[in-house]
């Protein structure tokens, strides 16, 4: 079980502190599926990366089954049972898929054993399983990967940063079953995932929606859901990476509400 | 067989530099202080000591398929200056793996050296694959050098790969290694270098890509930790129509420093060059990635520059 006790992350900005997490507070019980949804620029990704202990709070504790890991290193957080899967995943020269598992089990897992989690994420293992995680990988063969390593890891708790993000559709479509597996063999463990995918969301146990740095609701996936369908926070089709939904920017229209031409519009608006 | 000339340390570092526990098969020549410690030559591939002493001459009959040559060196008393002239004339049509390696255990006082010219003569449409290890130990005062120097003159439609390996222990190194490619034929060079503590280490490379159809790919990966230095020099001359490729990639931590410099020279309408050149420190990610498994700091540090090194 994970809890949030009045978390709160701020950034100076110049001489100005902004608060990106404004006192935030929740829990993950033990076997259950949450999300974490909302606008982008609400803080959702920072809220992962204070879990996995990459950033620091700047006040507010977090406990993983009762015991303050607030003041725990990354590397603590992770041998205590916190897998965390980026959102942009990282490259390395020279290491492979295969060594990359090996170091996530935290053992020497057979070559078969490997395999099995690169299948699980849709990739043909004996393709990927000796390649380098390097820049020959695309973004959604990288992802796959990522998450792989987490399953690879089996801890208690896996949080996973948008998973969707640099997926095509076609792909996530396969992936979502990978989510769905993990919804059914949760035994003991639990999930948290950072996702706008009302494929995801439609799994969830719970549902908590950031915006601004606070948590705007929360609740289950019955009374949550239903709201969010049509918002960016719940899309229906894939977003590239970093989780930017494409958007339209409006019309300019004149006080009668006709469409102005750009010509005609006054300075920087053009 | 053991061998029975060489002591344990000696033993060790033949080890380090040509993963060899045993007489290796083959034809071989093993050096030892600056004297013979064992050779022998195949029914294909001929060893000879030079008429002045300088060196040896391996002569690899042409059409010789399979084959290897092992002629590592190992140096173990301080104070030696060890220098000696390898030729290497391989035949037409070969295919043979020729494995080099220089260690040097210092724990005197005094500074040991070993330069080893190798001269490699390439015929035609042979292949070549050629490894060699520098490796240095020793908590003397003294100073472990070596400084090689290798020459390559291929012939047409030849092909031969290099791994130049050195990752520990040595404490200068001025490495030269110049080529001279001839039309149809191609180079590859894979480099891993590694230098800490106060190391200094140059490493140059001068290709000259002659004949239509020629090319080359220098790819070197370096490591400067500490306070050590390197200066990579990474030179092709496209003289024909030619493809070539140089690549410096590099990583530094600590005080490290390093200095690329990649050069390209096109003297004919119809060579391709192409360097890249790219220094940094590891990067943050990369290790948030690895700690996020549940290695430390310093254990993601060392999963990424092996992999670097790999």
């Amino acid at each position: 079980m994970l809890e949030l006790k009045n978390i709160r992350f701020d950034v100076l900005e110049g001489h100005e502190e902004i608060g990106i997490i404004r006192d935030v507070s929740f829990t993950i019980p033990d076997n259950k599926f949450v999300v974490v949804t909302g606008p982008n620029g609400g803080g959702k990704s920072t809220l992962a990366r204070l879990i996995a202990g990459i950033e620091k709070p700047t006040a507010g504790n977090i406990l993983l089954d009762g015991e303050d890991i607030t003041d725990k290193s990354i590397t603590d957080r992770a041998r205590m049972g916190i897998s965390y899967a980026m959102q942009q995943p990282v490259r390395f020269k020279g290491i492979q898929v295969l060594d990359l598992l090996r170091l996530a089990a935290g053992k020497r897992v057979s070559v078969s054993d490997a395999c099995q989690y690169l299948s699980r994420v849709g990739l043909c293992a004996k393709d990927y399983i000796h390649r380098e995680v390097n820049a020959s990988l695309s973004g959604g063969e990288l992802k796959r990967i990522e998450i792989a390593t987490v399953l690879a890891r089996g801890t208690k708790l896996s949080v996973f940063d948008e998973p969707e993000a640099g997926i095509d559709l076609w792909s996530f479509q396969n992936l979502i079953q990978v989510f769905e597996q993990m919804r059914d063999s949760i035994k003991d463990s639990s999930i948290l995932i950072i996702s706008h995918q009302e494929r995801i969301l439609e799994i969830a146990d719970e549902i908590i929606v950031v915006a601004d740095g606070m948590i705007e609701r929360q609740g289950s996936r019955d009374e949550i859901l239903p709201s969010l369908i049509g918002t960016t926070s719940a899309v229906g089709v894939c977003v590239p990476l970093g989780g930017k939904p494409a958007q339209v920017p409006p019309i300019p229209v004149d006080q009668n509400g006709n469409p102005v031409p750009k010509n005609k519009l006054q300075g920087g608006e053009a | 067989m053991e061998f029975k000339k060489l002591d344990e340390i000696q033993k060790r570092i033949l080890m380090e530099v040509a993963d060899l526990h045993t007489v290796p098969e083959g034809a071989f020549n093993i050096r030892s202080d600056g004297q013979l410690a064992g050779r022998a030559s195949s029914a294909n591939i001929e060893i000879v000591s030079k008429e002045d002493g300088s060196g040896i001459d391996i002569h690899i009959k042409p059409g010789t398929k399979n084959e290897s040559v092992h002629i590592p060196v190992v140096l173990s008393k301080s104070g030696l200056h060890d220098v000696v002239y390898n030729d290497f004339y391989v035949g037409e049509d070969c295919d043979v793996i020729i494995v080099a390696g220089c260690g040097i255990s210092n724990c005197g006082g005094m500074d040991s050296e070993h330069d080893g010219i190798h001269r490699f003569y390439v015929g035609k449409n042979a292949k070549v694959r050629y490894v060699e290890k520098h490796y240095g130990e020793g908590d003397g005062t003294g100073k472990r050098i070596l400084n090689p120097v290798t020459e390559v003159y291929m012939e047409e439609g030849s092909h031969v790969e290099m791994e130049m390996v050195q990752i520990k222990g040595v404490d200068s190194t001025d490495r030269s290694t110049v080529a001279k490619v001839a039309a149809g034929a191609s180079l590859i060079v894979k480099e891993r270098l590694m230098t800490h503590g106060e190391q200094t280490a140059a490493s140059g490379y001068y290709v000259d890509l002659n004949g239509d159809g020629s090319s080359a790919d220098i790819v070197s990966r370096s490591v400067a930790r500490d306070k050590s230095y390197q200066k990579l020099d990474l030179r092709i001359n496209g003289n024909a129509a030619c493809s070539g490729h140089t690549e410096c990639d590099s990583i530094i931590m600590d005080e490290g420093r390093i200095l690329a410099v990649p050069q390209l020279e096109a003297n004919c309408t119809d060579s391709a060059l192409i360097h890249e050149a790219a220094i940094g420190k590891i990067a943050g990610d990369q290790l948030i990635k690895l700690m996020t498994l549940g290695l430390t700091e310093k254990e993601a540090e060392e999963q990424i520059v092996n992999g670097f090194l790999k």
